[in-house]
């Protein structure tokens, strides 16, 4: 083999040898650096430093501002923590890069509202925030849908609820829930009715994936809490009926009240407890449920990922 | 064993970014240079001479055939040590001095430090720069740059040397010495090869030459047998201040200046023009043969049509 | 063979040393580093932090800068000036031409590296009037800035040998600007679906990681620097300019001189 053969050979296959082990590195270096980077997203934490340190552009500034909110979120949510306190400031600056990302405000309403370890806990911020969307997007309607849903689920001012639907009904576009909502909230606050139109609300406008899972696994605790409701309603006609209390479900399905033993969404049976009470089997399983949880039960502060995606539907 | 053994070398170049064409920068080349002979290649700009120089030192890689210098392939790396290259219009590290120019090229050529020093003012004072070792390259004038090109193309005493357009931008006192300077390699046994388009040095210097056009080889020969060829012409001088019409008729280039004529007629008809002037009574002042110059046998054989000269090899 | 890559390496630092636009931008960086100081005085507990900030930054991008633009002559000046033509007709492997330049242009950038570090720890003690046990981490911070060049330096190189000096400037600061928002590129590509998502993930790990190797706010905040994430980065930085090299010679070995 020539010299100049001899030197292609080696360089071409070194290459490839430095190539791979590059790549590998790397893959070691970023786990060791999950935790450390996000104090580097927001060393600077001025909005307006951040939007001339971008020179001009904004757009791609947001982008990736957005993308860390979205990565820190995530990561922060598998972690537990119960503190987001960088979500509220990244959001911050993304919609002051770019006022027109909707999905920023959507995501602040869903997930700054909520209290830990479902949210970051501060609905004022995330009202502020929407507010903010609405003014730089009039005719996107889902931004009032979020201000509703956030003074109606966190906040429970269901008047403030009533006057956000109200408005974004008026947008061209609007889910005809919105109208509905509107009407139905000085008569149904409160309802079971009003949270299961709120949450298909925003399961059918939202394309974030993160918003759909939440909205779903929700839709499910309803459907788990209406369940147990009405099994309890249940247990108690038959002890009206009968004079005592059932004690399991067969009695149940002889009286003909049930066709079968009922199941959770999960697929396990419900359990039917001395002194009528109704329980799921596995409340971890299934998170937001109020009805059916053990007395003195506490919900895990750790809200598992593979349980809310278990409340999707199949594809 | 040949110095230089050029065995079909060629190079076409693809011209165009989608639609390539192919451009033959250079056919096959066969050529053979002796050991220390003086070799000019010659052609006009554009001819195929540096392509030619750049596939022999390892620069550009040859489309087709090899070469052999010094008896090994022209890719191995013991022939670097044994040749030397000056490149055409050679720009140096202009932020070096020449002295550290020099000691660079010598390590690089394998030469051990203490050597190098010695050498490099020897040489230094070879190519007639004595003085200037510690200026900064930036400050030379171009003639004084091609001479430290020349330098260092033979600090490391190299059997073959390769210069291409080496009397470029040079002033008549410059190629001057340019010409000694290579005559003075010859006397030391090394083998010159050097191209040109400056035909006069290439006749004053060169045992033989090769003449390349279009990336085609015209002729290969000594400079006197190449001329010899041609046919030769005679200079006639008389005074008077007519061309007889005799003379006129065989078709001479004639000049009349002052009190005399001057007219270059072919060997042949040189009697007949004698005889001419005899009848006329114009006064013979000098007849000379003329020597037909390699600018003519060049001239010629840049002519497409005919088939190049078949001289010895 | 190491003697040859020796030389062209001292000849390349040479050269860069006697070059005058590298005093220019060495000068700018200190510069910049004594404007930190005044800034720094808005406060009286940000001093240092925006010292160690601004001052870090500068010798990072500046050196950026100069591995960037000297890298890309490396090359391409050679063969513009035709200094290459000469040193190519003697015993030098065309390999071992691109590896003297690299060690030489490396070689440069980590003494100029070090005079810019030197007038950062001097500032640092100017404000904070003492030096802490946090301040040993800006070091660590140094030497993965130095990591950074070693990369730079390669990729300038890598394009110097195909591609002309404007193209490879361009493609050059292209890479670094893509290469400091790398982690942002594989979130990016994480979010993705489908064939973008497998295009962006190899481009994500294709492009020089170089906000990996940026630790300059913790450093700023005083925080330490894992040994085994050093140790990582480490040999990160050196399986990748070791790959951009390889590339290099490739093309070289094969570049037809015109």
């Amino acid at each position: 083999m020539t010299a100049s053969k001899r030197v292609t050979v080696i360089s071409s296959g070194l290459l490839i040898l430095f190539l791979l082990g590059s790549v590998l590195t790397l893959g070691r270096v970023d786990r060791l650096r999950t935790g450390s980077s996000l104090q580097d997203v927001l060393y600077i934490t001025s909005p307006q430093t951040v939007k001339r340190l971008s020179l001009g552009y904004h757009g791609l500034m947001a982008d990736i501002y957005w993308t860390r909110a979205v990565q820190y979120f995530g990561g922060q949510h598998a972690a537990g923590l119960e503190q987001f306190k960088l979500l509220g400031p990244l959001l911050d600056i993304t919609t002051y890069l770019d006022p027109h990302l909707v999905v920023a405000y959507e995501f602040g309403a869903n997930f700054l509202a909520p209290k830990p370890p479902n949210g970051a806990g501060q609905p004022d911020l995330a009202v502020s925030l929407v507010e903010r969307g609405i003014r730089a997007n009039p005719d996107a309607w889902r931004l009032y849908y979020n201000l509703g849903f956030i003074y109606y689920f966190e906040m429970r001012d269901y008047a403030k609820a009533a006057q956000a639907f109200e408005r974004g009904s008026h947008v061209p576009g609007a889910h005809p829930f919105l109208k509905l909502l509107a009407a139905n909230m000085a008569q149904h606050a409160g309802d079971i009715q009003m949270a299961r139109m709120l949450w298909i609300t925003t399961y059918e406008s939202s394309r974030d994936k993160d918003i759909r899972r939440n909205a779903a696994a929700h839709l499910r605790a309803l459907k788990v809490d209406e369940e147990v409701a009405a099994l309890e309603k249940m247990v108690n006609d038959y002890r009206q009926r009968t004079g005592s209390a059932p004690t399991s479900f067969a009695q149940l399905i002889s009286a003909g009240m049930l066709r079968g033993i009922p199941v959770d969404p999960t697929g396990k049976p419900y359990q039917l407890m001395s002194g009528g009470r109704i329980e799921v089997a596995n409340p971890d399983d299934i998170p937001f449920i109020v009805n059916g949880t053990p007395p003195g039960y506490k919900p895990p502060t750790k809200v598992d990922e593979k349980k809310l995606d278990a409340a999707l539907p199949r594809q | 064993m040949s110095a230089i053994e050029i065995l079909g070398l060629e190079k076409t170049y693809s011209i165009g970014f989608w639609r390539k064409r192919p451009k033959r920068a250079l056919r096959p080349l066969h050529l053979t240079v002796e050991q220390g002979e003086i070799f000019g290649f010659l052609g006009p700009n554009g001819a195929g001479k540096t392509t030619t120089l750049k596939m022999l030192m390892g620069l550009v890689f040859p489309s087709g055939g090899s070469a052999r210098i010094l008896g090994m392939d022209m890719n191995d790396p013991r022939v670097k040590a044994q040749i030397g290259f000056l490149p055409e219009h050679p720009y140096f590290y202009d932020y070096l001095t020449a002295r550290e120019l020099l000691e660079y090229y010598g390590q690089l050529s394998g030469m051990p430090r203490k050597e190098c020093r010695s050498k490099v003012e020897a040489v230094l004072r070879q190519v007639g720069l004595p003085d200037v070792s510690g200026l900064q390259l930036r400050k030379f004038s171009k003639g004084m740059l091609q001479r430290v090109g020349i330098a260092q193309a033979i600090l490391h005493d190299p059997k073959v040397v390769f210069l291409d357009e080496p009397m470029s931008g040079l002033d008549p006192m410059g190629r001057r010495e340019v010409r000694d300077l290579i005559q003075q390699l010859k006397n030391e046994g090394k083998t010159i090869f050097f191209s040109t388009h400056i035909l006069s040095d290439a006749e004053a210097l060169c045992d033989r030459v090769a003449i390349i056009n279009l990336g085609e080889l015209r002729g290969v020969g000594k400079v006197a047998e190449l001329t010899a060829n041609m046919h030769g012409k005679v200079e006639l001088i008389w005074r008077g201040a007519a061309v007889p019409a005799s003379i006129r008729a065989l078709d001479a280039e004639a000049y009349v200046s002052g009190g005399t004529c001057r007219a270059v007629i072919k060997e042949e008809q040189q009697d007949r023009a004698i005889d001419a002037l005899r009848r006329d009574g114009l006064p013979l002042v000098s007849l000379t043969p003329v020597r037909a110059t390699l600018e003519d046998y060049f001239m010629q054989q840049l002519k497409p049509a005919e088939a190049p000269v078949e001289v010895t090899a | 063979m190491n003697n040859r890559i020796a030389c062209i390496a001292a000849n390349t630092f040479r050269e860069a040393v006697r070059d005058r636009v590298l005093y220019n931008l060495i000068a700018f960086a200190l510069l910049l580093t004594g404007a930190a100081v005044l800034v720094g005085q808005i406060s009286i507990e940000i001093e240092k932090l925006v010292v160690i900030n601004l001052g870090l930054t500068a010798v990072s991008l500046f050196g950026a800068v100069i591995a960037i633009f000297v890298g890309i002559g490396l090359v391409s000046k050679e063969i513009e000036k035709r200094t290459l033509y000469t040193v190519l007709s003697r015993p030098v492997r065309r390999w071992e031409f691109i590896v003297g330049k690299f060690f030489g242009l490396a070689g440069t950038l980590v003494v100029n590296t070090v005079f810019m570090a030197i007038g950062v720890f001097l500032a640092l003690l100017y404000v904070a009037h003492r030096w802490q046990k946090p301040d040993g981490w800006v070091l660590v911070a140094l030497y993965f800035i130095v990591l950074q060049f070693l990369i730079m330096t390669a990729l300038a190189l890598l394009f110097s040998s195909f591609s002309s000096p404007l193209m490879s400037a361009v493609f050059a600061f292209a890479l670094f600007v893509i290469g400091s928002f790398a982690e942002d590129l594989r979130g990016f590509a994480a979010m993705a679906k489908g064939v973008t998502h497998w295009l962006a993930s190899g481009a994500a790990y294709l492009i020089p990681n170089l906000s990996a190797l940026n630790v300059i706010s913790s450093v700023a905040h005083g925080e330490a620097v894992a040994g085994r994430l050093i140790l990582y980065n480490t040999l990160y930085a050196l399986l990748y300019t070791a790959m951009a090299l390889s590339g290099a010679v490739l093309i070289f070995q094969h570049r037809n001189l015109k």
